[in-house]
């Protein structure tokens, strides 16, 4: 990766279409044992991986971390943030909700925010994210989703749990 | 006017101190200089010795290249007050995050205030490369791993381990305005023990973040120190509503300012601020403020005096 010039991204599809989107792609057998053949064949892995990032750039700005937090931010890409921040809006967001980098952007996690109540999932936004894994750049996050890597990405904090472990995933 | 706040001890010192004797907690900004002054810092800390508890060292405030916090912070110590060490996400990668934490703790520095860190395009080196590999919620999180599970990211165990006060920071006033309590509450899951706010000039939108905190437990977890500070010319008015990103001024304190003749704005700022801290000070789950005076530190004596929240420990008058 060079340094590129990070935007907020305005996602080209409703959060809805997203989320259903989602469903029919969730983990399951078949995908994970889809996703493990095409792993183990460079070319078709790298066929996939093209194809990926295509439809995730087009739709969502997707910078192919790899890794991917969508489903978890109102499908708005935290990655577009100039800041990359995985955990919400940083204080320097404009009293017009747009970003303190380019204020004639919205601010991405004001989309998410907008995005994820309006589905009644702002919870997800209450979650705490787990710092990225920089080797995973480039990589199929749908790969890695099918086949269980993304599990410990994020995860939640309650009174029985006010304080998750960071470690846990590597 | 806090009662808490009038009370006199010969109090255990620094921000713990005061944080756990249940006292209004006072914390006052230095910006360490562009240079390798070290006086600089002595004459900052000497205005505010006796009248603050800790005082806060920025890093590379605003992404403008200053001396480090890290030796800044022992210059604070060795001046004789606790330093809060200030480190940023903008500049180092995980790495150096962690050495530097590890650093602080060896040197004696006894409380750290994580944050992302403004983006670099809005300092005077726009042409560096933003770091950002950790967000200020992970470096909050790494900072507790270390301290309280005793490993680093890696996994791998420290021997001794550090016992920093762990601080972060939130703006009440920055959109989406029904996330920033849900956001500080996640801090507080990642680690967080206090945190210095954005400043207050709206107590009544300040009060409707922090209600949803005091109703679920979170500001007993947390200490909730709101940052204050004077507005002391129309065009600092101006450079903080147009160029710092997130400082909220509400209408009403433009009107007061607006209202004054210029020579009497600077009075009327001080005026603003003294009434905030006391307002701030009657609210149930404030437990301090922080004061950002840039380079005025001479004045904080008075303003402390004034909003009667501290009796001077060393040197200055009876509060009121």
């Amino acid at each position: 990766m060079g340094v590129e010039r990070i935007r907020p991204f305005r996602p080209r599809i409703p959060a809805f279409l997203a989320y259903a989107l989602h469903a029919l792609l969730a983990e399951n057998a078949f995908y994970r044992r889809l996703a493990a053949y095409v792993e183990r064949r460079p070319v078709l892995y790298r066929w996939f991986t093209a194809g990926e990032r295509v439809t995730k750039e087009r739709l969502f700005g997707c910078r192919m971390c790899g890794q991917c937090a969508l489903p978890t931010t109102g499908y708005a890409c935290p990655m577009t943030c100039p800041k990359q921040l995985r955990n919400g809006p940083c204080g320097g967001v404009s009293p017009d909700g747009s970003c303190e980098v380019d204020r004639t952007q919205q601010c991405v996690w004001v989309t998410a925010w907008t995005r994820a109540k309006d589905a009644g999932r702002d919870a997800d936004l209450d979650l705490l994210q787990r710092p990225v894994d920089n080797r995973q750049w480039t990589r199929s996050s749908w790969i890695n989703y099918w086949q269980g890597r993304d599990e410990g990405l994020a995860v939640a904090y309650d009174d029985d749990d006010p304080h998750p472990a960071l470690a846990g995933r590597r | 006017m806090s009662e808490s706040g009038l009370k006199a001890r010969t109090a255990a010192s620094g921000l713990r101190g005061a944080l756990a004797d249940g006292r209004f907690v006072v914390t006052a900004e230095v910006a360490p200089p562009r240079d390798a002054d070290t006086e600089a810092i002595a004459r900052k800390v000497g205005a505010l010795r006796g009248w603050v508890d800790a005082a806060n060292v920025t890093d590379n405030q605003g992404g403008n290249v200053r001396m480090s916090s890290l030796a800044g912070s022992i210059l604070v110590q060795r001046a004789g007050l606790d330093p809060v060490m200030q480190l940023t996400c903008r500049d180092r990668n995980r790495l150096a995050l962690q050495s530097d934490l590890i650093g602080a703790a060896a040197l004696g520095i006894r409380n750290v205030l994580l944050l992302t860190g403004d983006h670099p395009t809005l300092g005077d080196h726009p042409d560096a490369k933003p770091v950002f590999d950790l967000d200020g919620v992970q470096l909050v999180w790494t900072a507790r791993t270390l301290r309280d599970e005793g490993t680093l990211l890696s996994g791998k165990r420290l021997g001794v381990r550090p016992s920093w006060l762990i601080g972060t920071v939130e703006n009440p006033f920055a959109p989406p305005a029904e996330l920033r309590a849900r956001r500080l509450a996640k801090k507080v899951a990642a680690g967080a023990e206090f945190v210095q706010t954005q400043y207050v000039f709206d107590v009544d939108a300040f009060a409707r973040w922090l209600r949803p905190l005091r109703d679920e437990g979170v500001t007993e977890r947390c200490a909730v120190i709101a940052g204050v500070g004077p507005i002391r010319s129309r065009r600092m008015l101006s450079f903080l509503t147009g160029t710092v990103p997130g400082i909220h001024v509400p209408e009403s304190v433009r009107r007061r300012l607006a209202g004054v003749p210029e020579q009497r704005v600077e009075e009327e700022g001080r005026r603003v601020c003294v009434e905030t801290i006391e307002a701030l000070a009657a609210l149930d789950g404030v437990r301090g403020v922080h004061l950002m005076v840039f380079g005025h530190e001479d004045e904080v004596p008075d303003i402390v005096r004034q909003a009667g929240i501290r009796q001077a420990t060393k040197g200055g008058d009876d509060a009121d």
